[in-house]
């Protein structure tokens, strides 16, 4: 079994009286293994946040199994430790600090879990530290950019020492500057520390430097594989309503009319070098 | 801007004031404030005065900033002080129509204008040199022998945490909004008493919609970060007395004598 | 085409006076054509927001002056509130001020401030509810049970429903899915097509700029660091780097092409001109090879 794995989920929301529920997720089976880097993908509604939130057993299946670290989250008694392991970070950073000092928000975690005084220290230190936000240990969060308040969340859930995050489209709300310092802290964590990141995101740029790309659609994986895998799919892509990078699409346009180019290319130096071998060559 | 005021700021720091133990500094803070009003003659008053000026000193803060903090209450001081002129006995020194001032008036006024700002200035002490979070630990602490009257302490001082958390937020937000709705073409500034509260309707209802969003989406967060309540949690700044602690009670004890002796061995008001 | 929007020397400090100054706009001169669209970009901090906000009035100059068709827009303070009419100002998540009973009438909340007859206010909240893609049925909806992309929606129609001369939005697909985004851009597009109004789009993506802009307006530090065509704009990929700004990633492709020597032009906007521009190397290519 991989470090997190759900067997055919189901998940419906309650609905109103007389109202069919919806099914927000129609049997998703997906494994995660230990120190990937996952990009979640899908339009809105496409139910990729809301099994990000069965990772941790912030939800419960209405049918199916999810286990985390091998242990079941329908266990009521687990679902701590789940939590403690599995970190969830959402998408505004304004609301999800509980404390007015940077520091005391990242000691929030562990002081629920009942870390020793000292040792909180320890970590919280640790944790900003991992951030590259120990500097700012002292202020108040409503001063500091949505990237650094962003960076503050990913503390408090290191702070846990957790083996996974999942991240809930952190970038949604962030300016460019404020997406690249979470995306390097992530990518950091994950590469140095061997902690497994499953990324959320509506970004493509931020899909492709992930080592696995996950597409999700009407409630099922529509597409799963390395980032070239996934994004040689322009056409299934686009019917879907999600979008490719320019790069890709453009060495997707040409060799569609011709043009001997390769299907997947990523990002801009893969496709001014591809399309020099083509021109020149 | 809204988001400016210097309410409940925090400065970091590492004086002798910040490293007491919060629960001693919200007592001794209690007893400052009431021998602020037991002082009853300028002597005593300046003892009060002495304690306030030696607790900002020993606080590390720039006067600045205390100087902002009676900045906002400014006008309430010279409000009562100026009320207080007229009241009181002795040497009429000028007389109008039914006003008139004596010395008595005088001393009164400053009397009270030294009283308010040495309450504010006991407050600022506290509030500057202590974290909201450790404030509210503090509160949790003096409190707890209130549990058996099933008082949810944990829960009463976790909520004035975020409520302090989230003041800056929702201040800002008001600003955003009410700058949405005249663009809009609310005018907020004009019209009688009954249409400006009218015309705050279009920002108040989405203040209330975002804080419910913001309680939702901050329940979500506290659980995924394994909160439950107050049982078996730790504290990172965990509170306890030094000597530190005891000297300082030792001081304000001292000082608390000084107030009562120059009450009672003095007279009880310079003219 | 006349100057529509015009400013002069404009500067805005906060905290004036105080030891905390910080100028966030610094003597900015821009001529703003009747009938332009107009992208701004910029970092955070880069004083386009606060420019922005003095350009309907919201925040009043510390110094300089915002012209509307020639007229200072403080020259009376008290009618302030019609420049703002005549200048719409879509802030960032604009769903967030929404808060009438029904979707009507909180589109209806700018044109009756502005005075006028019912029957004039109904047409024109119907009107703007249809050049956002609002669906009729969602009219007397609350807004609050609409979808996020829905509410969004009816947030711009609520400005576009006061018919303003100048139509300014702050990051208006912020937070949106890529469809979310494409089709909410093609409608601002089609708005401004009809309309001939004048729009001033404020985007971190310059995709986005990059296809719908006329001109390009770069603020950085809170002086206007460059206001040309789109074009000539994103041909500086370097020096927009430099500021902490991209350049749209097909427009770095064709860039790169063009530094190695190939015949390409500068400042390539879309996928489709790329096109273009390619296949015929292409076919040239095939032909020396044929030869």
């Amino acid at each position: 079994m991989d470090y997190l794995q759900t067997a055919d989920v189901r998940f419906a929301y309650e609905a109103e009286e007389g109202v069919t529920p919806r099914e927000v997720l129609c049997g998703v089976t997906l494994g995660i293994r230990k120190g990937e880097f996952v990009a979640l993908l899908g339009h809105n509604g496409s139910g990729k946040s809301t099994i990000a939130k069965h990772f941790n057993a912030m939800l419960l299946p209405s049918g199916g199994k999810v286990y985390a670290d091998g242990m079941d989250t329908m266990d009521e008694s687990l679902k701590y430790e789940i939590r403690r392991r599995v970190g969830l970070v959402l998408q505004n950073p304004d609301n999800q600090l509980v404390a007015s000092i940077v520091e005391e928000d990242v000691a929030f975690g562990p002081e629920n879990l009942g870390v020793p005084p000292e040792e909180i220290r320890e970590r919280v230190e640790e944790a900003l530290k991992a951030v590259e936000m120990f500097g700012h240990r002292l202020d108040a969060p409503y001063k500091l950019s949505g990237g650094q308040k962003q960076r503050i969340a990913i503390a408090g859930i290191l702070a846990m020492k957790p083996d996974c995050i999942v991240l809930d489209e952190p970038t949604a709300m962030l300016d460019p500057r404020g997406r690249e310092e979470v995306l390097q802290t992530i990518t950091r964590l994950n590469r140095e520390q061997g902690i497994t990141v499953v990324l959320i995101t509506h970004y493509m740029d931020e899909a492709v430097r992930a080592g696995r790309v996950v597409v999700m659609d009407s409630g099922r994986v529509l597409l799963d594989g390395t980032p070239r895998e996934v994004f040689s799919h322009v056409e299934l892509l686009k019917k879907h309503e999600l979008d490719v990078p320019q790069a890709t699409e453009l060495a997707h346009r040409l060799k569609a009319m011709g043009c001997s180019l390769p299907e997947g290319v990523l990002d801009e130096e893969e496709c001014v070098a591809a399309l020099e071998l083509l021109l020149g060559g | 801007m809204l988001s400016n005021s210097t309410l409940g700021q925090y400065f970091p720091g590492n004086s002798i004031i910040h490293r007491l133990d919060p629960r001693f500094k919200l007592l001794l803070t209690f007893v400052g404030i009431v021998l602020v009003f037991v002082a009853g003659n300028f002597f005593s008053l300046f003892a009060v005065v002495a304690l306030v000026v030696l607790a900002m000193g020993l606080s590390g803060i720039p006067l600045r900033q205390y100087l902002k903090s009676l900045k906002a209450i400014i006008v309430l001081v010279l409000f009562t002080a100026v009320l207080n002129l007229f009241y009181g006995h002795g040497e009429v020194l000028w007389q109008f129509w039914i006003f008139q001032i004596t010395t008595g008036g005088i001393s009164n006024a400053f009397f009270i204008a030294i009283r308010v700002i040495s309450l504010i200035l006991f407050s600022a002490v506290l509030t500057y040199t202590t974290s909201p979070t450790q404030l509210t630990d503090a509160l949790e602490r003096v409190m707890k022998p209130l549990k058996v009257f099933h008082i949810r302490v944990h829960e009463i001082a976790m909520m004035m945490t975020i409520a302090l958390r989230f003041v800056p937020t929702l201040l800002e937000e008001t600003d955003k909004i009410m700058s949405a709705q005249k663009a809009r073409g609310a005018d907020m500034e004009s019209g009688g008493a009954i249409q400006r509260m009218k015309a705050l309707i279009p920002v108040l209802i989405p203040l209330f919609v975002s804080s419910f969003r913001r309680a939702y989406d901050l329940a979500t967060a506290m659980e995924c970060r394994c909160y439950r309540g107050g049982e078996g949690r730790t504290k990172m700044k965990s509170l306890h007395a030094t000597v530190l602690d005891y000297r300082a009670v030792a001081i304000i004890v001292l000082f608390a004598a000084a107030v009562v002796a120059c009450n009672l061995l003095l007279p009880a008001r310079l003219m | 085409m006349p100057t529509i929007l015009e400013t002069k020397e404009l500067t805005y400090e906060y905290g004036k006076g105080t030891s905390m100054t910080k100028t966030a706009v610094d003597h900015v001169n821009l001529a703003i054509e009747s009938g332009e669209f107009i992208g701004i970009i910029g970092h955070t901090g880069s004083g386009k927001s606060t420019l922005i906000q003095q350009l309907n009035g919201l925040l009043r100059p510390t110094s300089g002056q915002v012209l509307l068709e020639g007229e200072d827009i403080w020259k009376e303070p008290k009618k302030i509130r019609r420049v703002r009419f005549r200048v719409g100002m879509v802030f960032q998540y604009p769903e967030h001020q929404l808060f009438e009973e029904t979707v009507l009438k909180d589109i209806s909340f700018g044109p009756r401030n502005m005075g006028l007859s019912e029957e004039e206010i109904l047409r024109k909240a119907k009107e703007a509810a249809e050049f956002v893609g609002m669906k009729p049925e969602l009219l007397e909806k609350s807004p609050f049970e609409l979808s996020g992309g829905e509410k969004r929606r009816a947030a711009i129609a609520g400005v576009i429903a006061m018919d303003p001369d100048v139509l300014i939005l702050d990051e208006p697909t912020a937070g949106l899915d890529p469809h979310g985004r494409d089709v909410l851009l093609s409608q601002i597009q089609s708005y401004h097509r009809y309309r001939k109004n004048t729009v001033l789009l404020v985007s971190h993506s310059m995709e986005d700029i990059a296809r719908v802009a006329d001109r390009v307006l770069v603020m950085n530090g809170g002086k206007a660091a460059m206001f040309d065509t789109t074009a000539a704009v994103f041909a500086r990929g370097e020096e927009l780097e430099r500021m902490g700004l991209r350049v749209p990633q097909i427009t770095k492709i064709m860039n790169r092409l063009r530094a190695d020597g190939y015949p390409v032009a500068d400042g390539v906007l879309t996928l489709e001109e790329a096109i273009r521009q390619l296949a015929p190397l292409r076919q040239e290519r095939r032909l020396l090879r044929a030869q």
